[in-house]
């Protein structure tokens, strides 16, 4: 029987871990994803979740002793934010390369300086390029639910990645909503029997190496580095399927289907566009709702699965429409925009038309994106269509 | 829709209290979205958080700028903070206060006031002031909009880490006993 509860992002998070059954987890608190390892240590010492919890003295050790679990055949979770991500990313760097399909929840919070602990996608943002799948989740229940739809994909032997599940600081770890906790039955049964990592299991019967020195200049160095490289491109791209298929899955056993790569809304007609991600995207599908009872066709695409980009999927939500805005919860500071719309002009550039998008930069360190500045977004981005520029980003907080 | 803010100061419980009542009205079966609003955690400050209830999906995951609904659970935080801003005409406020409701000073566009002496039930009740759980109490019969038996049923799933399940109960009960609600007339708009 699946059960309703009413808790935090955070709740939800150590819920849907609880539900996978990880073998272990390890922590190290940080603002604002402590109290879902408070969670997970509850569970474990209420004996609802029978993993090993190894309380260490930070993120490094955090990654790296997961790293042996994993290795060892365990399946693994933890979770961190910002500062703590930044700690922990030298070992970060070296899971994909390892092919270890561990889950870590990303709790999204700004970077410093100047100093904050609250929600802001920049830490997430920052280390899209390492080769951990990232998704996104929308709501409370998005987040239970897509921690096993990560394992399933993490551990699909044509993938074998690890898996950010990305939650926004502050809205939805300590946001409050209604969850449906699927039955454990369920979950076991989605999940299907454990094997989580076949190719490398640490085993005194079956001693291997793992992790050799490639590279360089001449013998078999380059060659094999290059497989190791293209071998974790291929396995993202395998994931762009795999990822809709445990989603279906998911969807079949549950109930709840969620857009797997990106959700389109309101779009079969639209001529403009706006692009979301995470939690902001409800106030945005309420400024679209009104946008249109004031008769403009526009239409919101949201992206869940950012890593891997889903190129093709985009390119073809947004083409045909006359203009988009992209809203971004994070900097890119090369490119003075957000990141998630310089991804977007990627996409666009597989179409044959040109598309004129524009950069909206909002909710950074905690703030709030309110209907009322995705309004004006939505405003803007129609005057992009009517031929109106852009060259620079629009801080949505600028006058807040 | 009803948008409600709870005001209080750090460690009084105010966001926990945001958090029993999401849970209550679920039980009755309606959408919540409740979010606290976000301050360096610290004993004694004011701190608000905010509650969206509806009977059809809330979608917009954001902070409360109108508030039809106000409960303020700490009798001097009005004088720190503006706890009426930004209410519209007939707005309803839910007070802690040791005061009549003719007493008070309040903005002219209120619909409805309701007082309650909660930190008198709460010396009686925790030996301290503690007053969530007894303004949760008053906003149920100052509104109208959850039970009582829902509130405990709530209660009775949360973890508390100063008080037992009996004593909130009391609380709950006893708030909404010793709640007077006085209507001022005033329209909400439509």
């Amino acid at each position: 029987m699946s059960k309703t509860i009413v808790c935090d992002g955070n709740e939800a998070a150590a819920w849907g871990a609880c539900l996978s059954r990880p073998d272990m987890v390890a922590v190290y608190p940080i603002t604002p994803q402590s109290s879902l390892v408070e969670y997970l240590a509850k569970f474990i010492a209420e004996g609802k979740m029978d993993a090993d919890l190894m309380d260490v003295e930070g993120e490094h050790s955090v990654l790296s002793v997961l790293h042996g679990a994993c290795l060892a055949g365990a399946r693994t979770y933890s979770a961190t934010s910002a500062q703590g991500l930044a700690y922990m990313f030298e070992p970060y760097f070296r899971t994909p390369g390892l092919r270890l399909p561990m889950v870590v929840s990303l709790v999204t919070r700004d970077a410093v300086s100047p100093t904050c602990v609250w929600g802001g996608q920049q830490d997430a943002m920052t280390v899209k390029e390492v080769g951990w799948i990232h998704m996104y989740c929308e709501t409370q229940q998005e987040i239970c639910d897509t921690i096993p739809i990560a394992y399933k994909v993490a551990e699909h032997p044509d993938v074998m990645l690890p898996v950010n599940v990305n939650h926004d600081g502050n809205y939805l770890s300590y946001g409050v909503a209604r969850v449906e906790l699927p039955d454990q039955a369920v979950v076991d049964a989605f999940l299907g029997e454990k094997d989580v990592n076949w190719h490398a299991c640490l085993d005194p019967e079956r001693p291997m190496a793992v992790d050799p020195l490639t590279g360089g200049a001449g013998g078999v160095g380059p060659a094999t580095f290059v497989r190791y490289r293209k071998g974790i491109c291929a396995g993202m791209q395998s994931a762009l399927s795999i990822i809709e298929e445990a989603h279906a899955d998911w969807g079949r056993r549950t109930g709840r289907y969620w857009s797997p790569l990106i959700e389109e809304y309101r779009m079969e007609d639209a001529e403009t566009a706006l692009v979301t991600i995470g939690s902001m995207t409800g106030a945005a599908k309420d400024a679209v709702d009104e946008a249109r009872l004031d008769g403009h066709r526009i239409g919101l695409v949201k992206i869940k699965t950012f890593r891997p980009f889903p190129i093709q999927r985009i390119a073809k939500a947004l083409s045909k429409v006359k203009a988009v805005g992209v809203v971004d919860r994070a900097v890119n500071f090369g490119w003075n925009s957000g990141p998630v719309f310089q991804e977007v002009l990627g996409a666009l550039y597989h179409l044959p038309q040109r598309i004129p998008a524009m950069s909206f930069i909002g909710g950074l360190a905690g703030a709030d994106i309110t209907v009322e500045h995705f309004a004006s977004a939505i405003d803007r981005t129609l005057r992009l269509a009517a031929g109106e520029m852009a060259t620079a980003p629009v801080w949505l907080n600028e006058n807040d | 829709m009803h948008e409600v803010r709870l005001h209080g100061r750090g460690g009084q419980g105010a966001v926990l209290a945001s958090a029993i009542l999401a849970a209550a009205l679920v039980e009755e079966g309606r959408h919540v979205m409740a979010i606290p609003a976000f301050g360096f955690e610290r004993r004694g400050a004011p701190v608000v958080a905010f509650l969206r209830l509806s009977d059809t999906e809330i979608r917009r995951v954001t902070n409360i700028y109108a508030p039809d609904i106000v409960v303020v659970i700490d009798p001097t935080v009005a004088r720190a903070v503006d706890v009426y801003a930004g209410m519209p005409m007939g707005g309803t406020l839910v007070m802690a206060t040791s005061k009549h409701a003719d007493e008070l000073v309040l903005p002219p566009h209120l619909g409805k006031v309701a007082v309650c002496n909660a930190i008198h039930i709460a010396m009686d009740i925790f030996k301290r002031q503690i007053t969530n759980t007894i303004m949760l109490g008053a906003f149920a019969k100052a509104t109208g909009l959850v039970s009582v038996a829902s509130l405990e049923h709530a209660l009775a799933e949360t973890d508390f880490r100063d008080a037992g399940l009996r004593q909130n109960i009391e609380a709950v009960r006893r708030g909404y006993e010793e709640t007077t609600v006085v209507t001022l007339g005033k329209e909400q708009a439509a």
